[in-house]
């Protein structure tokens, strides 16, 4: 890293066959990752899934067990974190309690003698809106506050790639929302590279350009916001960015564009674009915001699949909308959301309905079923808490 | 001060605590056990106010009958100049131990907390055993170890001695600190371009200074008052302690009273001072924040 | 033992260990001065404890053998003295625990709501450790002496026979020993009490517990490590005080403990065998227990 310069700007980050072992345990296993320059990436996954292993791989503060780290084309594999023009953003902000907030985001300055050190933190306050506060001292600030100098201490150096470590975190709701507007803005105002490390799906969808989603060391899909929520692949996917119903059952039936795969003789018709598998055994899903619930039986239509007849087992209104769970004999439990166009719920517990949709709206996965539950897990408290009041009520009413 | 008496000063006022409750009682008869309270400390301060008082006597010779009220031993507290030679060497000795047992103890400490390395619970070991071996086997181990090495008894055996036993607890003192600093910090200076040392000497150092502060005050104050030890390797060196054992017999002069007075109420300033200034700085911060 | 408390904040968590040839230069200095001052010292001891008077020698003349004899005879010509040591060491330990205890729970429990007022209380608790121990004790033998208003006093009262004192007795010893060691047995409970969640008693008394019950069945076994602590710490210094015990202060004719008997043996009589092996008697007796609280507490622990 020459000192005395910025970046140019953002520049590429490359992960090749990256493997990181710890004493028990091996965290990430050949991991290879791109990431274009001046682009927001969020790396989303849930906790121990080795995201943050990866973060601290970058930035030069664990070293890899196999494998090569490129950032814009030159291998810094062996490079201290001083050497690499990366700046990260730490979960617990980092800041040294024993210097002014201006010492603080002037520190990378001074360390690479960069000229005008007090002049460009300064600048660097303003953008994020606290050059009033910058001989104050870090406990003396906010959370909110703290975190945004903590993202002025980084992005000052102009770093090619900057990394941030669930920052947002100890943020309250609203502050975090403000926060997630206010680094997209920098982000695309300075022109960096972000890599944005969280375990809140909505926060990696919010914010970024392209979404990888982690498990177990591994990026099981990596994609647009859109396309992983609307097209998962994986159950995994499909489950850990909102939520699914998924049927597991056999391809009885294909066509040029479709399959068809049954289940307790329904019959769940799929695009072959949208399904990932087209034989055998496979799971298929449609999200609860996508379902109809209809209170009479509806006529069969091409292009719509229908499930039914079923019972509401469950009613939560949220709001916004409505969640209902139905209970369809031979395929489990459907979550359904919908959404309070009028007054509150308008289907009551325990009626009779069928749920359909667009087939369109399906997606299939990759996912060998043999791995995966045939039926969606029932073992969430809420199912239980229903199953256990109906074995009841029925008992007193034989009483 | 021993050097159990110094490990014990550890064991005071700062871990988590949970939630205070109010308006809770658990019996035992609410006005009971503040009485105790009471009266226990009183108790506990008896010595001190009869060691300050007597440091006010018109003695002569001897320092146990009160003989009336004087500031003279105040003003004139060099007047028996064995007892300003010993308190001189006690205070050489207490600066030299103190430095170096601190720059020792406090590089152990951060290797301990940071660092990998084999025979970690040896070295555990080696340093907890100090503490645990009563003073006059300390004493009696050295004094041999010399005996047999030939080297004559005084002022180098009585440093060499001090900073022997204060190592453990500078140790100890400063692991407790170093093991609050947020290891982030200093991943924080190097992610920010500082080399291995600029990250010692900026972030590290100025972060654990309160901790080696304390640990250097808290030697100081053990070797000040060390005397078993001290006793058995110190030849015909004087310390203060030491003076004081040997007085013991004929009569302690009202001058020695003086000085453990002066170093007892500074020692209180010192203690409450740090007490009301954290408690300053947590009110300001609890304000603002 | 919980030394944790000097941190004025909370331990984090702290980042794996990293292997580094720096932790070699860092603990090198130190653990060489141990071993070289603590750990050699303890050897010479070893065989300075087996050694022989030189024949037709000064005395404080020896050489190296390897004279087992040194050590029955001290137990011989010492026995009592070991016994003494161990026997006012253990009664200090009671008392002192006996005392401690409420104190360290009202500072610790009871005054949680005046934090303020807890810390001065403790700085009361400490303050002792400001003044000379030598002193302290001199203070009290003044105090307790025959001619003292005290003493005087109780006789007055018919609280104490007319020729008896008390200075000089082993009860004096006690009480001076006791009296030093009450700020380590305090401080320790302090800090296991004060850690104590009252939650716990509150559900103990929701569960039909009496407050004395609570006390035993909740309270002092969650404070066992404070007791522990603070009884380890009490004893140990305890069982080789001289202070106390020397004549000059409280103690008496009948009164010598093992340290004033090392004492003497070393720097007056320079019968230096004698006093090394009553020392290894000392040191082995402790290590006895320092392993076995290492056995339940492992060796993280202990700094």
């Amino acid at each position: 890293m020459a000192s005395g310069a910025f970046a140019e700007s953002g520049a590429d980050l490359e992960l090749l066959g990256i493997t990181k072992r710890f004493p028990g345990f091996t965290a990430i296993e050949h991991l290879d990752l791109t990431i274009p320059a001046g682009s927001f990436f969020a790396l989303l996954g849930p906790s121990g899934c080795g995201k943050t292993t990866t973060l601290r791989l970058v930035a030069g503060l664990e070293e890899p067990t196999e494998g090569r780290i490129l950032i814009g084309g030159k291998d810094v594999t062996t490079l201290k974190p001083y050497q690499r023009p990366v700046n990260t953003v730490f979960q617990s902000y980092a800041l040294f309690p024993h210097m002014t907030v201006l010492e603080n985001v002037a520190f990378g300055l001074r360390r690479r003698k960069i000229a005008d050190p007090v002049a460009k933190a300064q600048e660097a306050l303003r953008l994020v809106e606290l050059e009033h506060l910058a001989t104050r001292k870090p406990q003396q600030l906010s959370g909110g506050q703290q975190q945004r100098v903590a993202l002025a201490r980084a992005v000052v150096n102009r770093p090619a790639l900057l990394l941030l470590d669930e920052p947002l975190g100890a943020l309250d709701l609203k502050l975090r929302r403000q926060m997630q507007l206010e680094l997209k803005s920098i982000q695309e105002e300075v022109g960096l590279t972000f890599l944005h490390v969280t375990h809140d799906q909505e926060e990696a969808m919010t914010m970024a350009d392209t979404v990888a989603v982690m498990n177990k060391g591994r990026i099981e899909q990596l994609g647009a916001p859109e396309e992983l929520y609307e097209l998962p692949r994986t159950a995994f996917v499909a489950n850990f960015l909102g939520q699914s119903n998924l049927f597991t059952g056999e391809v009885v039936g294909t066509t040029s564009t479709s399959i068809t795969v049954g289940i307790e003789g329904v019959k769940i018709v799929v695009p072959k674009a949208r399904a990932q598998r087209h034989a055998g055994e496979v799971t298929v899903g449609i999200r609860p915001e996508k379902l109809h619930l209809l209170t009479e039986e509806p006529k069969v239509e091409t292009g719509t699949n229908v499930l039914g007849p079923g019972r509401v087992i469950d009613v939560s209104f949220s709001g916004v909308s409505t969640q209902y769970i139905v209970a369809i004999p031979g395929v489990g439990t459907v979550i359904v959301f919908s959404q309070n166009l009028g007054f509150g719920p308008v289907i009551a517990d325990g009626a009779e309905v069928w749920v359909g949709w667009q087939v369109d709206h399906g997606f299939g996965l990759e996912d060998d079923p043999g791995e995966t539950p045939r039926f969606p897990a029932d073992t969430d408290t809420a199912t239980i808490a229903v199953q256990k009041k109906r074995a009841l009520m029925s008992e007193l009413e034989e009483a | 001060m021993t050097v159990q008496e110094g490990l014990v000063l550890g064991e005071a006022v700062t871990a988590p605590k949970p939630p205070v409750r109010r308006g809770t009682r658990f019996g035992l008869g609410s006005w009971l056990l503040p009485a105790y309270t009471l009266i226990a400390l009183v108790f506990l301060l008896i010595p001190i106010v009869y060691t300050f008082v007597f440091s006010f006597n018109n003695s002569v010779k001897w320092n146990i009958v009160w003989r009336g009220f004087t500031l003279d031993k105040w003003a004139n507290v060099c007047d028996k100049a064995e007892v300003c030679e010993a308190f001189g060497n006690s205070l050489v000795i207490g600066v030299v131990a103190t430095v170096c047992a601190t720059i020792l103890g406090t590089m152990i400490a951060i290797a301990l907390v940071r660092y990998r390395f084999r025979f970690r619970s040896a070295i555990s070991l080696l340093l907890f055993l100090p503490m645990a071996t009563p003073e006059v086997v300390l004493g009696a181990g050295l004094a041999a170890e010399f005996l047999s090495a030939g080297v004559e008894k005084g002022l180098l055996t009585i440093i060499i001695a001090h900073v022997m036993f204060c190592v453990s607890f500078v140790v100890v003192t400063v692991k407790a600190r170093v093991s609050t600093l947020d290891p982030a910090l200093e991943e924080a200076g190097r992610d920010l371009y500082g080399s291995p040392s600029q990250v010692f000497w900026r972030i590290t150092f100025p972060l654990l200074l309160p901790g080696i502060v304390a640990a250097a005050l808290l030697s100081f104050a053990l070797s000040f008052d060390d005397f078993i030890i001290t006793n058995f390797n110190s030849g015909t060196t004087s310390t203060f302690p030491k003076y004081i054992y040997i007085s013991a017999a004929r009569g302690i002069p009202a001058e020695a009273n003086v000085i453990a007075s002066a170093v007892f109420i500074l020692a209180i300033i010192l203690v409450l001072v740090s007490q009301i200034s954290s408690a300053m700085r947590r009110k300001r911060q609890a304000r603002i924040g | 033992m919980a030394f944790s408390a000097f941190a004025t904040g909370t331990a984090q968590e702290q980042a794996p260990r990293r292997k580094s040839k720096i932790a070699l230069f860092l603990l090198l200095p130190g653990i060489l001065y141990l071993a070289l001052f603590f750990l050699v010292p303890l050897v010479s001891l070893v065989i300075t404890s087996f050694q022989a008077p030189i024949p037709n020698g000064d005395i404080g003349e020896y050489q190296t053998a390897f004279r087992w004899e040194n050590y029955t005879d001290a137990i011989g010509l010492y026995g009592e003295h070991i016994l003494r040591s161990f026997l006012y060491a253990i009664a200090a330990t009671i008392f002192a625990l006996l005392f401690s205890y409420p104190l360290a729970y009202f500072i610790g429990v009871k005054a949680r709501r005046w934090p303020l007022l807890q810390n001065l209380m403790l700085v009361l608790v400490i303050a002792p450790f400001f003044i000379s121990f030598l002193l302290r004790t001199l203070a009290w033998k003044s105090i307790l002496s025959d001619e003292s208003v005290v003493i005087t006093g109780l006789k007055a009262l018919a609280l104490m026979a007319p020729d008896a004192h008390f200075t000089g007795t082993p009860a004096a010893v006690i009480f001076g020993l006791t009296y030093n060691f009450i700020p380590f047995m305090t401080l320790p409970l302090y800090s296991t009490l004060e850690r104590l969640d009252t939650r716990l008693l509150e559900a103990g008394g929701d569960l039909y517990s009496r407050p004395s019950m609570t006390f035993f069945t909740v309270t002092v076994p969650l404070s066992m490590s404070g007791i522990v602590s603070g009884v380890l710490l009490t004893f140990i210094p305890a069982a080789g005080d001289y202070i106390n015990a020397s004549r000059d202060f409280l103690g008496g004719t009948g009164t010598a403990m093992m340290g004033n008997v090392i004492e003497s043996n070393f720097l007056v009589t320079l019968n230096y065998p004698a006093a090394a092996s009553l020392s290894i008697i000392l040191m082995a007796v402790i290590l006895v227990m320092v392993t076995a609280y290492v056995k339940r507490s492992g060796t993280e622990d202990l700094l």
